[in-house]
């Protein structure tokens, strides 16, 4: 799914400035916990979540998730925007919570990154 | 695939404890040096989950502690030195979900328990040493063969 079926399906509205809507995203996953997040990532995930701490953008970039959806329109704080625009990770936001907006994806054909 | 370089490669970075803001630095530039040797995707993801698990122990629970890696042709070593309380129960410890974290670590989404779980998971081979009140060992080797 790309990165622009992604963001109609979810209304979202893009944070950083430019995104590549081309970029294919295989899977996602929904979690506050990034622990978890780290325990279960696949590459070229969606990670969805709530909490907008610098650590979600480095667990990211560590876990080769490709973009990052902020749930219930939260906007990040500044410099964690200009720390995903520095490692080249697209945040979206969007004004669904954390359960529809991962239903709305898996409705649409994004399977978990656990697979199950 | 073996790599291509002469003498081994050291780093090492200190880590402050309760330095959230800088969480996981040590391991995006320890990527960065993975990636200009050409590290195969799978092995860079593997060997720095592991270090990012290993800095936010650090920064949870100890004062500071030091993440010093070798890259050789063969093998990435990354040693986690801590000055912290030390672990009571180190195979209590390795159980995926148990934590000791308090809640404010949790609200900022740390602490579910899966830390060294994680970082055995990812290394090829895992050692943990702990003594308490003094502090943490951690030593992981990643295979690049």
């Amino acid at each position: 799914m790309t990165l622009g079926e992604i963001i109609d399906i979810l209304d979202a509205t893009v944070i950083t400035d430019s995104v590549d809507l081309s970029i294919n995203i295989r899977s996602g996953c929904s979690a506050d916990m990034m622990s978890t997040v780290m325990y279960y990532h696949t590459a070229d995930s969606l990670l969805i979540t709530g909490l907008s701490q610098p650590s979600v953008i480095r667990t990211a970039e560590i876990a080769g998730i490709k973009t990052i959806v902020f749930v219930l329109d939260k906007i990040p704080d500044e410099n964690i925007i200009e720390l995903a625009r520095q490692k080249n990770i697209p945040l979206l936001r969007t004004s669904f919570c954390m359960y529809t907006a991962s239903g709305r994806l898996f409705q649409a054909g994004l399977p978990s990154c656990l697979g199950k | 695939m073996a790599l291509d370089i002469e003498n081994p490669i050291e780093g090492s970075f200190q880590i402050i404890g309760g330095n959230f803001d800088n969480a996981g630095e040590a391991s995006s530039q320890l990527k960065n040096r993975l990636l200009e040797l050409n590290v195969n995707d799978d092995i860079i993801r593997r060997a720095t989950i592991a270090t990012f698990e290993a800095e936010m122990n650090v920064i949870i629970y100890a004062a500071a502690g030091r993440l010093n890696f070798v890259i050789t042709p063969t093998q990435i070593q990354i040693r986690i030195e801590d000055m912290g309380p030390g672990i009571e129960n180190i195979e209590q410890a390795m159980t995926e979900g148990y934590s000791t974290a308090p809640e404010w670590v949790r609200a900022m989404g740390w602490g579910a328990g899966m830390g060294l779980p994680n970082m055995k998971k990812n290394s090829d081979v895992f050692k943990i040493d702990s003594v308490i009140g003094e502090g943490t060992t951690i030593e992981m080797t990643l295979n690049l063969t």
